[in-house]
């Protein structure tokens, strides 16, 4: 360690006081300074997380076997109220719209955002970085006012949209209170609101291709669509895993468009889980039960997730 | 000879035909923010007139006192930034100093902390939101920005998020300091932050415009419809059945939009960024 007085650091003026010995003034002192210091950094966060994350995950596994409601003392009631999950016919309802809902979505959703974001890597697109911002902002817009927006363009009397496809001889008539097309519908509208997002992410994946493959294959005569199909597709496997992963992850907690939409209806047609969980757990006070079924939310949630790690460690392999 | 030609005139017509298509896809993606936009200075009679109009005919800001007469819609107003402000300001707070201890200061227990945060990132807060109700309702705190701010004033995305970020800065500049005996306090301040700005910015970001945006939480933790969010008060108008005053929730939701706008006027490369990394979860 230098100990002249121009040590770097210090100000004119100010005698330089060489450092102190590691340890600083005793050892044990420095030891309980550190100490303390872990402590004073981790207790906000980690007392925010263990109230409001990790003791609201065993609560609500207690919480699953009991039939709580808000009032009475909770008895416990063994498995009473996973059984209704997997038996009550509008609960097995919910989670089969649950999948339609992802089996309309994650599709399109993937589809639409690939495809974008091939157009928008696209080195002879005109205006890229003008298309890139305005098919960004639907990522800004919440699934509310975007539900508002198209719940205007889609109305069965004054809405452009309808009023366009009739002028095209389409008749969709009110999408929301139609049992075969309210679901597609809210889907739809999830996909306008989130495909930028998968989109930017797809487009990281294509930007991270190296362009020397591309010229390689030119050199050896390879057209567009050979370059596409050999260097493209094969490399940007993982990330359409991780977003297909990401985007059925997401679909399992559609709720937003639909509360505002249909609530549900017509006739429970866009009844999803969540739903259930908000209509069983705040309107109907049904605790255990609510809590049962975000138990098997969260399952599903973890094992998705699970599959999501795992091709993540691919795609971490695949960058080495 | 034909062969010949076909080429070349592909080749010049391929990038119009993409321009054509992306042009075509952005005007729809824009449609529903464009009626957003006009149908706010549309007045009632042209909102609900048939043949509809795209561009209102006659412009009118009567949709915007009616809000304010609809629903206590300045208090929401408030309420917003209040509750995505301090959520963003908090977490970031605590969630970079737990970040900097996990990065820089290995302790017994760390590693296992760390796997917690990294596990809880798949845990969706949908699954969790009865119980967390419950003790918010145990502390009093429904209807009440605690209640609605407290259970998101750290987050292990963010936490997970800073910390590899930290990890990225280069270890010499605080051991340098360390050496020269400055506290952690200080190292952090001083030296970690300000080479942190461009994380910060990128996960503030994604911080607000998820809880602006965010509708189940403040419909579960506020029962007043003074102590909602612009996104959740609006919901109030709306509901399967009845007549939706189309031109006043226009209104609304461009008032909502508005912030976020701006925001992204300015910071566009961090939103793209808070995509990109939200990508590590």
């Amino acid at each position: 360690m230098a100990t002249t007085a121009t040590h770097p650091g210090s100000r004119p003026g100010q005698r330089y006081v060489p450092p102190a010995p590691l340890g600083g003034r005793g050892p044990l002192s420095a030891r309980m300074r550190r100490r303390l210091t872990i402590l004073v950094f981790l207790i906000p966060a980690v007392t925010i997380l263990g109230a409001f994350v990790f003791w609201p995950m065993i609560s609500a596994l207690l919480l699953s076997f009991t039939n709580a409601n808000g009032f009475r003392v909770p008895e416990f009631i063994g498995l009473e109220n996973y059984l209704a999950v997997f038996t009550d016919e509008q609960v097995l309802r919910s989670m089969g719209n649950t999948v339609l809902y992802a089996a309309l979505f994650t599709p399109t959703v993937v589809v639409v955002a690939l495809l974008l974001a091939l157009a928008l890597n696209h080195p002879r697109l005109p205006l890229r970085g003008m298309f890139r911002t305005f098919l960004f902002i639907p990522f800004i817009v919440s699934l509310a006012v975007a539900a508002f927006a198209w719940q205007y363009l889609l109305d069965p009397q004054i809405g452009l949209v309808n009023y366009w496809l009739r002028g095209l001889g389409v008749q969709i008539g009110n999408v929301f209170q139609d049992p075969a097309l309210a679901m597609p519908a809210v889907a739809l509208i999830a996909v306008w609101k989130t495909f930028p997002f998968y989109m930017i992410v797809f487009l990281a994946g294509l930007q991270d291709i190296p362009p020397s493959l591309y010229e390689a294959a030119r050199m050896d005569g390879a057209g567009a669509w050979g370059r596409f199909r050999h260097i493209t597709v094969p490399l940007l496997g993982n990330t359409t895993g991780f977003v297909v992963v990401i985007a059925t992850i997401a679909a399992l907690q559609a709720f937003d468009q639909i509360y505002v939409l249909t609530g549900g209806g017509p006739y429970r047609s866009t009844q999803t889980v969540v739903m259930q969980i908000y209509q069983s757990g705040f309107k109907d006070l049904d605790l255990g039960f609510a809590a049962a079924l975000s138990y098997v939310l969260l399952v599903a949630t973890l094992i998705l997730g699970l599959v999501q790690f795992w091709i993540s460690s691919r795609r971490a392999e695949a960058a080495v | 000879m034909s062969a010949v030609t076909a080429a070349p005139l592909r080749r010049r017509l391929a990038p119009a035909a993409l321009f054509a298509v992306v042009l075509v896809a952005t005007l729809v993606t824009l449609l529903p923010i464009a009626i957003v936009v006009f149908t706010a200075f549309k007045p009632v009679a042209e909102v609900n007139a048939f043949p509809p109009t795209l561009v209102p005919d006659a412009w009118t800001l009567d949709n915007f006192g009616r809000i304010f007469r609809d629903l206590p819609f300045a208090r929401l107003i408030v309420n917003s930034f209040v509750f995505a402000g301090g959520v963003t300001l908090l977490s970031l707070t605590f969630d970079a100093l737990a970040a900097y201890v996990l990065a820089r200061m290995d302790f017994r227990g760390s590693r296992i902390l760390l796997f917690a945060l990294i596990g809880s990132l798949m845990i969706p807060f949908q699954a969790t939101l009865i119980p967390v109700y419950q003790l918010v309702a145990d502390l009093g705190w429904i209807n009440s920005y605690a209640g609605l701010i407290a259970p998101r004033a750290a987050d292990a995305f963010g936490i997970f998020f800073l910390r590899q970020f930290f990890l990225s800065l280069p270890r010499d500049l605080d051991s340098a300091a360390r050496v020269d005996g400055a506290s952690e306090l200080r190292i952090f301040r001083s030296i970690v932050l300000p080479n942190a700005i461009p994380a910060l910015v990128t996960l503030g970001v994604y911080n607000f415009v998820n809880n602006w945006n965010d509708l189940l939480w403040p419909l579960v933790m506020t029962t007043d419809p003074a102590m909602g969010t612009i996104t959740s008060g609006l919901t109030a108008l709306t509901g399967p059945g009845g007549i939706i005053p189309f031109g006043v929730m226009m209104a609304g939701s461009l008032i909502a939009l508005l912030p976020l706008a701006i925001l992204f006027l300015f910071l566009q490369r961090r939103f793209v960024a808070s995509v990109a990394t939200s990508g590590l979860k």
